[in-house]
């Protein structure tokens, strides 16, 4: 029981690596400040070039989000960091993070925004565009309110898993939280920095999940 | 009486790929007028309506409203569309504003009112229609008779030329279909021009100037209410009013 606390849930270990782990931690929160809008705004973009009339421009764009969605992203993300440098375009840590994010993120969310717009009754443009409203107007206004609100709860589910993968920056050696408590844990011979880390991930992602239960039972079944 | 045209569409055809839904209708309606059409269901009524601010786009024809090309590519749509006014069947409110945010939307990116300016002339729209008290109401809170009758103060609000109704009271119980029929001949009074596909004969014979029969994508009849009620000339239109009466 003592070996267990002493290697698992050492507080003055945790407290030596503090400098590390905070490190991690506000690395992680600036992956997840870039990866989520990122996604958000690249799932945007695909889903409303995907409203347009041209058949064969819509068949690209399902392509491209399948291929997105069906890449494992750790290996999108080693392809992005150790493949494209041989192609001359050498993009770092983070910016390997973000472009890997963006292309698997976007495709997420690109389809649950594509969704929620479909969800939407033709009648809703119809009246909006017959009172002289822009496209961009109808959508601002009148479509895109009503289609997050219909898929409130699929946007805070993807997020979730865009903060909980946000870990796989690890490998190529971004400083993030499991990358620190791993740096930690092997220069302490201990394992504590880990359960920090996981408790770190815990906190963080708690509130999601309750805002995520409540969503899912506040709205059972919409129109 | 015949003052000049608000709306004059000419050999209006509309197709959907084989599916040829107007063949060659010709609408002329003249200012303050309140044109009634009726028909059988998929005879394209709808679709005429939908032409007309260009919701839907002719195959071919030529349409002017209020002097202005609807058709041509250099006409700015949407600032015709705001002078014609347009009322669905299903009122189609947007659920997510209330009552007064449904009437100031267009009012605000439309017309370019300020917040106040916007709402304070959606209230007296909303007024105009008997629902100052429900200016807060969301949708899902009012009846069917009362969301028809904020989509009116909606369209009404941009003070347009002229009013397309389309079925404004077929998805209404029977007993708030009055309410809506008031609201609308009230518009009339006012010197509203106004083109409604609808059934209800009784307020078509009451306010229409004249009457349509479409079907299968023809104007088959028009006239006074009377004749066309009272003296059918052609057996389509015959056996479509005897269609009704079982009803
Ligand atoms: N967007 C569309 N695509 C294909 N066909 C359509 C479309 N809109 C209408 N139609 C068809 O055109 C025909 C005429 O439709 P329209 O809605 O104008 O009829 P209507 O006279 O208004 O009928 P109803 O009384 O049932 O409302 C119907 O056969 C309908 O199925
Ligand atoms: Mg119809």
């Amino acid at each position: 029981m003592e070996l267990f606390v002493s290697s698992f849930l050492n507080v003055e270990v945790v407290w030596a690596a503090r400098a590390l782990l905070l490190q991690g931690f506000a690395n992680t929160m600036l992956l997840i400040a870039i990866a989520v809008p990122l996604g958000l705004a690249g799932g945007l973009l695909l889903a409303l070039l995907s409203l347009t009339p041209v058949r064969i421009a819509r068949l690209l764009l399902a392509v491209w989000v399948d291929l997105f969605r069906a890449l494992p992203p750790l290996v999108l993300l080693v392809f992005v960091y150790g493949g494209l440098p041989f192609a001359g375009l050498e993009l770092g840590p983070l910016g390997s993070v973000a472009v890997a994010f963006l292309l698997n993120s976007s495709a997420y969310y690109a389809e649950i925004l594509r969704a929620g717009i479909d969800s939407v009754p033709r009648g809703q443009w119809e009246a909006a565009r017959s009172s002289g409203l822009s496209a961009l107007d109808t959508l601002g206004w009148v479509v895109l309110p009503q289609a997050v609100r219909n898929v409130l709860p699929d946007l805070v589910s993807n997020t979730l898993e865009v903060v909980k993968l946000t870990s796989i920056a690890s490998v190529v050696a971004m400083p993030e939280l499991l990358y620190q408590a791993r740096q930690a844990q092997s220069v302490t011979y201990n394992a504590s920095p880990l359960v920090a880390a996981a408790l770190i991930y815990l906190l963080l992602l708690w509130p999601l999940v309750r805002l995520l239960s409540r969503l899912e039972h506040r709205l059972p079944s919409r129109m | 009486m015949l003052s000049r045209p608000i709306i004059e569409a000419r050999a209006i055809h509309k197709s959907f790929g084989p599916l040829k839904v107007l063949d060659g209708v010709d609408l002329v309606v003249a200012e303050r007028e309140l044109v009634f059409i009726i028909g059988p269901s998929g005879s394209g009524k709808s679709t005429l309506l939908r032409c007309l601010n260009r919701l839907e786009e002719p195959t071919s024809g030529h349409i002017v409203v209020d002097g202005i090309d609807v058709l041509a590519h250099r006409t700015d749509i949407n600032a015709l569309r705001r002078r014609i006014g347009m009322v669905f069947q299903s009122f189609n409110l947007y659920p997510h504003m209330t009552a007064l945010g449904n009437v100031a939307l267009a009012l605000r990116r439309v017309v370019g009112l300020r917040r106040r300016d916007a709402e304070e002339r959606a209230r007296s729209a909303l007024a105009r229609v008997g629902l100052a008290d429900k200016a807060d109401a969301y949708p899902a809170q009012l009846s069917g008779g009362q969301q028809q009758r904020v989509a009116i103060a909606r369209a009404v609000a941009l003070e347009p030329r002229v009013m397309l109704f389309d079925e404004p009271t077929s998805a209404l119980d029977p007993e708030l279909v009055g309410s809506v029929l008031r609201v609308m001949r009230q518009l009339r009074e006012g010197g509203m021009t106004m083109v409604v596909v609808s059934h209800e004969m009784e307020f078509a014979r009451a306010a229409a100037d004249r009457v349509l029969f479409m079907d299968g994508g023809r104007v088959i009849e028009q006239g006074p209410p009377d004749c066309l009620f009272g003296a059918p000339k052609s057996d389509r239109l015959r056996a479509f009013l005897r269609s009704l009466e079982r009803h």
